[in-house]
């Protein structure tokens, strides 16, 4: 299958990526890892006349540790994030890279991309809403930098003008007792998750002393699931109080049934994942290793 | 409009051997390889960015052939099927999976023994689970994986007596 013939070029900075997507208008669109727009491409639901590829800049991939956040550059690979030790800090962010698609995919695709497309099945959000993440964006105007809630919108929809890019994605990293898992419930590795849970859980000895909980594919965005946060904070992690948040989350989810399921099934399935996730991150919390992979049909 | 499009020159490193050439920006890195270089050892299967018949070695990091444009390979090393075979010699991942049965219809094959030489290129001792995951993009619609795991565990064995 062949894109519609388009334009290429190619930007040697970030600031000249900028100037480029201003000149050549509402047709133009950054390329970055490729693994979403290619295939859309592709299959000629995405039609732009010009890209303009971002992979030739230099310093755009990194990851640092400043000021108690890790800082991602913003066409880090996946797998970098999965290999990378300093990620390692925040294992929930190591179960999210080392679980998108396939080997194939995460040498190529990249964080920035992941949350500039704003798939509502995309895994980065959800994961990144539950921790502190922060989104610096570079436009003609000059950098602004916001958080993760206030930059995606809708569906495929961010805040990002048509010649603006992500420069760089910020996350803090959580006090030393707290932990988080994502478990993203799958048919086959290549494709996007039916549904996924992402827990952020700060233990105070029994207590759950705070919580940020986000649901995956059920939405158009990843949803906050508040109802199900608020079951937990500031309570024990019981059978019961697992059961309101279980609850909480099923009547958050708001998802289409579609070929992966029925609305009714995922949002049985996002529940499960919930209850599965708190489980890891509470023993994470104590300070246990406990491998995430995700959960395959 | 078409005829306005610009081809773009590049330099790419191909099985150790540097080509300059013209593609069209469209031009799919699988199309290159096949229909401008005649390596026809990679193949097209779902074209979708789903089965991985299309894996090459693109700087040593396996990736879809069919997900990356030519032009973005613009002074990279590429390594296909054909690449794999020195003087005269199958690479060992290719002498393991004729070995152990690896393959039924072979369509997937070229893929799939570039997805684990990649693995084994950074894991001389691999588990079955971390073998399952580096070819978790692979699809092969025949063997059922065993004897493809099999095949990978012999060329690993192998290589590291070798």
């Amino acid at each position: 299958m062949y894109p519609r013939a388009f334009h290429y070029h190619r930007a040697g900075s970030l600031e000249e990526a900028v100037t480029m997507l201003s000149q050549l208008g509402d047709e133009a669109r950054p390329l970055a890892g490729g693994q979403s727009l290619i295939p859309l491409m592709k299959l000629r639901l995405a039609n732009p006349l010009h890209l303009v590829d971002l992979n030739f800049i230099p310093g755009t991939s990194y990851i640092k540790g400043e000021n108690g956040a890790l800082h991602f550059g913003a066409l880090t690979r996946h797998a970098e994030i999965e290999n990378s030790d300093l990620a390692a800090l925040i294992p929930i962010l190591h179960d999210c890279a080392a679980g998108i698609a396939d080997v194939q995919v995460r040498n190529r695709g990249t964080i920035g991309g992941s949350v500039a497309e704003a798939d509502p099945s995309g895994d980065w959000a959800v994961v990144l809403m539950t921790l502190p993440t922060e989104v610096r964006c570079i436009g003609k105007d000059g950098e602004r930098t916001l958080p993760l809630a206030n930059f995606v919108k809708d569906a495929y929809t961010t805040v990002l003008a048509q010649n603006e890019l992500v420069k760089e994605i910020r996350v803090k990293v959580p006090p030393q007792e707290s932990g988080g898992a994502y478990l993203a419930f799958k048919r086959a590795a290549p494709v996007y998750a039916t549904g996924s849970a992402a827990v952020q859980l700060t233990m105070d000895g029994e207590v759950c002393q705070d919580v940020a909980i986000t649901l995956g594919c059920v939405g158009l965005t990843a949803i906050k699931a508040k109802d199900a946060e608020a079951a937990l904070r500031g309570q024990a992690i019981t059978e019961k109080t697992l059961a309101t948040a279980m609850e909480a989350a099923r009547a958050a989810a708001d998802p289409q049934s579609d070929m992966r399921g029925s609305a009714e099934y995922k949002r049985a399935l996002v529940a499960a994942l919930l209850k599965r996730a708190i489980h890891i991150a509470a023993r994470r919390a104590r300070g246990e290793q406990v491998e995430v992979s995700p959960i395959y049909a | 409009m078409l005829d306005t499009i610009a081809n773009v020159a590049i330099q790419v490193t191909v099985n150790g051997k540097a080509h300059s050439l013209q593609v069209e920006p469209r031009t799919l890195l699988v199309e290159m390889l096949r229909e401008q270089l005649d390596l026809t050892g990679t193949h097209v299967g779902c074209d979708t960015t789903y089965c991985g018949a299309c894996t090459v070695l693109l700087n040593g990091a396996a990736v879809k052939s069919c997900t990356v444009l030519a032009v973005q390979t613009d002074g990279a090393q590429i390594t296909t099927v054909e690449g794999l075979e020195k003087s005269g010699q199958l690479h060992a991942v290719q002498k393991a999976f004729g070995e152990a049965y690896g393959l039924q219809c072979g369509y997937c094959t070229p893929g799939i023994v570039l997805s684990a030489v990649q693995l084994l290129a950074k894991n001389t001792r691999p588990s079955e689970k971390e073998i399952r995951k580096a070819i978790a993009g692979n699809t092969c619609r025949c063997t059922g994986y065993q004897n493809i795991f099999k095949a990978i565990q012999l060329a690993a064995r192998n290589m590291r007596e070798a």
